[in-house]
């Protein structure tokens, strides 16, 4: 067997209490591709960020070539031989491909200034070395997403490096792409060098990688040959422990439709989406990240505009032009980034919490601030909001009561239909309970539920039927009983 | 001991807290008492009502001000709204025949209300651009100041409007019980914001676009009218400021209020107003333009020369937004 070229051993790291990594492990051989397998939150981006040098660890050990590194920023581990392709794109948008390659290290001629000629011709190399078909003059705003993502591969390439970590590498390319991608894999592989792959595509992996190690909740839980294991054991390892008690379902759907859409487009890409949720039904969508789920709900919530396709309310059709027409005909949005677009933050929570329902608690104009506190108290109680007053800014809570805060919000404005994007994201496993608690309790109450989320185990705890999409189209359909991580990872990915 | 170091750990902790939420009030009253200690007409009644009357152009085009950072936005051209709508409202209130337009000279009424239409209008111009049109509110607003300073001239051929009727000039030089009219103007119109900004739902929805203008959108908000409606405030404001300007001089002048914007920002900021928008308060903001003019006033009793008092005012801007930053970091 190889040489390990990179180990990494017992690594932990904790946010605020919380263990993001408890016992991250992994070797990976030279000439070889390792996978890194497990669920959104599962620490494979923890584990990264601490090799990269971007965070720092709260144990265990990194070696490199057997030797023990402990680097302080990405440059250091650049320097080492690590380099790094991230899934969230950073390019400049006004430079050309060769300087956006070259930055902050461009070649320099006399009295320090930059030599284009042998820049470009650098990058050009570079560029015809991996087949790629882009010219390094172009500037890289009139590049597609597909292309910017090559040349920041390009880019992590040119470092020449040892070990080549590869987040979600292929989450913005096309077919052909990856294909040129693969391509360039297997030569690097066969030039010696370790290629850390990470991606939520599961065909991919049994295409291109050699061996895998599954994280789930920041634990290891295995490692092994691609080849001695099959697709729908990897799956099992990835999505495992049964989850019965994690999850509060007590609704039961009836057969009164609250919302329907049919033929749906939204966002210039998101096409013929057509589903419909019943009175008491919990809907869950599911897919891939950039599948077209929030489009939707941004669409029906009327924060993009109409594109085709009809929405319907309770049986009557709806424009849904703006958020304060859903909103007044009792839709609620619980969106997705909770700082973007979810919470004021340098606000109160008060003021957070009454924030949809101002005309409601004002007369003419005039706020009626009795009615604000006693609507905030109501939602903080409801919710068991941990704030020692309401006049505190919510920027001072944590994960989980932010977004508490975020769903008394919009329970108080009385909805009848709650859309919930990712409801649980980055909350700890005591108010993703609560939260399952309230939702659980609307449903009952007779309200209808749409929820996305890229958490299996939540979909399958909590959905009455499943709405998988992918690459902004409707690709299944599943009820309850059909459910199964294995059918909900086959159909999105 | 162990009480009393707790004690005075909660002393501590109190102090630091009030230095945060009143330390540019603290400032404010130290200076006047240091002032009242080196000069004894500081603390007279007519230098008093002359600090006011002095601090009240820059503060009602403050108070449009803060309205505007509010929203995460700025309005650079109010200077030259002070400019626009005294000459146009001076040139139906003159009694000047050169000057005059339409007849005038009018009943006060007329005039006014034709400056504060100016104001708004110019305010609208600028909200509709930056609302619906998504341009930079620096870039919209400057290019206002230079418009607006623009029509000023051609308006007027460049020469001033002079002769003014007293009815007119009454918002500048009349007084109600010894207080002079700029002054009862300003307090109206701070006690107005007040109430605005603090019990009204458009003074929630001015604070929620300003913190977080996605989450306000989301919240069903209106984003665009609220930004409209603070750029037509600030406009309508600095047609008032540039009417009692003109009421006070006697005329309209075609330069009046070059850099007052500079001023009035600056008010806004030393009363701790975020500009990143979101956070503040137009009590701060009567403070800070207070704190300007008080300065000021100091400077001229004890004799030190006007170069120096910019030099002063600059520093001070700079050293309360320092202030305020290392607040910001410490929490």
């Amino acid at each position: 067997m190889p040489e390990a070229l990179l180990e990494v051993r017992d690594l932990t790291k904790n946010f605020g209490g919380v263990a993001a990594l408890s016992n991250g492990q992994f070797t990976l051989r030279a000439g070889t591709v390792h996978a890194l397998c497990g669920g959104n939150g599962a620490g494979k981006s923890t584990l990264l960020t601490i090799v990269m040098g971007i965070q720092d660890r709260d144990g265990g050990v990194i070696r490199l070539n057997g030797r023990e590194v402990d680097f302080d920023k990405p440059s250091d581990a650049r320097a080492a031989g690590i380099t790094i392709i991230e899934q969230e794109l950073s390019p400049v948008p006004a430079m050309s491909v060769a300087e956006n390659i070259f930055l902050g290290r461009e070649p320099v001629g006399l009295f320090g200034r930059v030599d284009f000629a042998t820049m470009n011709h650098n990058a050009q190399e570079l560029l015809d070395s991996l087949s790629f078909d882009i010219s390094p003059k172009t500037l890289m705003m009139d590049l597609t997403v597909a292309e910017v993502q090559l040349v920041e591969i390009a880019k992590a390439l040119s470092y020449d490096a040892e070990v080549i970590i590869m987040d979600e590498p292929t989450s913005a390319l096309g077919e052909a792409e990856v294909d040129q991608l693969f391509e360039t894999i297997e030569r690097l592989k066969a030039a010696g060098k370790g290629i850390v792959y990470v991606s939520h595509r599961l065909s991919e992996i049994m295409d291109v990688a050699d061996e895998y190690t599954v994280f789930r909740d920041g634990r290891f839980v295995a490692d092994g040959k691609i080849a001695d294991v099959s697709r729908e054991e990897l799956i099992q390892m990835i999505v495992g422990r049964p989850l019965t008690e994690e999850f509060v379902k007590e609704n039961q759907a009836t057969s009164e439709v609250a919302l329907s859409v049919s033929g749906l487009n939204a966002a210039g890409w998101v096409k013929d989406v057509s589903f419909e949720v019943c009175k008491g039904e919990i809907l869950a969508l599911y897919g891939l990240m950039g599948s077209g789920r929030s489009e939707i709900f941004e669409r029906i919530f009327g924060l993009t505009q109409d594109e085709g396709g009809e929405i319907q309310f309770f049986g009557e059709k709806v424009r849904m032009a703006t958020p304060s027409e859903a909103i007044k005909r009792g839709v609620a949005l619980v969106t997705e980034d909770r700082k973007g677009t979810g919470l004021v933050l340098d606000a109160d929570v008060r003021s957070n919490i009454c924030m949809a329902q101002l005309e409601e608690l004002s007369v003419g104009p005039v706020m009626q601030s009795g009615r604000e506190s006693a609507a905030a108290s109501r939602m903080i109680e409801m919710f068991d909001i941990k704030t020692p007053n309401d006049r505190l800014p919510v920027s001072g809570l944590s994960g989980g009561n932010q977004q508490k805060v975020v769903l008394g919000k919009w329970f108080l404005t009385e909805p009848k239909v709650l859309l919930l994007d990712e409801p649980t994201r980055g909350v700890d496993v005591g108010a993703k309970r609560e939260i399952y608690r309230v939702i659980s309790d609307f449903a009952r109450a007779g309200g209808a539920v749409v929820m996305v989320s890229s958490e299996n185990d939540e979909v399958l705890g909590m959905a009455d039927r499943v709405l998988i999409m992918r690459d902004g189209r409707v690709s299944g359909m599943l009820t309850r009983d059909e459910l199964s991580a294995e059918k909900l990872v086959h159909l999105a990915a | 001991m162990a009480e009393a170091a707790s004690q005075n750990r909660d002393f501590k902790a109190l102090a630091a807290e009030y230095g945060q939420k009143y330390g540019i009030l603290m400032a404010l009253i130290l200076v006047c008492v240091l002032l009242t200690f080196a000069n004894e007409y500081f603390l007279t009644t007519r230098n008093i009502l002359n600090v006011l009357r002095q601090t009240s152009i820059n503060g009602i085009l403050a108070i449009g001000m803060t309205f505007v950072i509010l929203t995460r936005g700025i309005d650079l051209s109010v200077g030259s709204v002070v400019a626009l709508a005294g000459v146009v409202s001076a040139s139906l209130a003159t009694t000047s025949t050169t000057a005059a337009v339409l007849g005038a000279p009018y009943f006060a009424a007329i005039p006014l209300a034709a400056g504060v239409a100016v104001g708004l209008a110019c305010g609208w111009v600028n909200g509709v651009i930056v609302a619906r049109f998504n341009v930079p509110a620096f870039v919209t607003t400057l290019g206002m100041l230079s418009a607006a300073r623009g029509m000023t001239l051609l308006y007027t051929g460049g020469k001033p409007v002079p002769a003014l009727t007293d009815g007119f000039r009454y918002i500048g030089t009349g007084s109600i019980l010894g207080i002079p009219m700029p002054i009862i103007l300003f307090a109206v119109i701070f006690l107005a914001a007040l109430f605005v900004l603090s019990a009204t739902r458009f003074g929630r929805t001015v604070y929620a676009v300003g913190g977080n203008p996605h989450a306000a959108r989301v919240s069903g908000i209106n984003i665009r009218r609220v930004r409209l409606t603070v750029y037509v405030i600030s406009g309508a404001l600095a047609g008032i400021a540039g009417m009692i300007l003109a009421a006070r001089t006697g005329s309209a002048l075609t330069q009046a209020g070059i850099a007052y914007e500079l001023d009035a920002i600056a008010a806004v900021v030393i009363g701790g107003t975020s500009l990143s928008g979101g956070v503040g308060k137009v009590t701060g903001t009567l403070i800070g333009a207070l704190l300007i003019a008080v300065v000021n006033n100091g400077l001229d009793l004890m004799g030190v020369e006007s170069y120096y008092q910019q030099v002063i005012k600059g520093a001070l801007i700079v050293a309360a937004v320092m202030l305020d930053q290392a607040r910001h970091k410490a929490e």
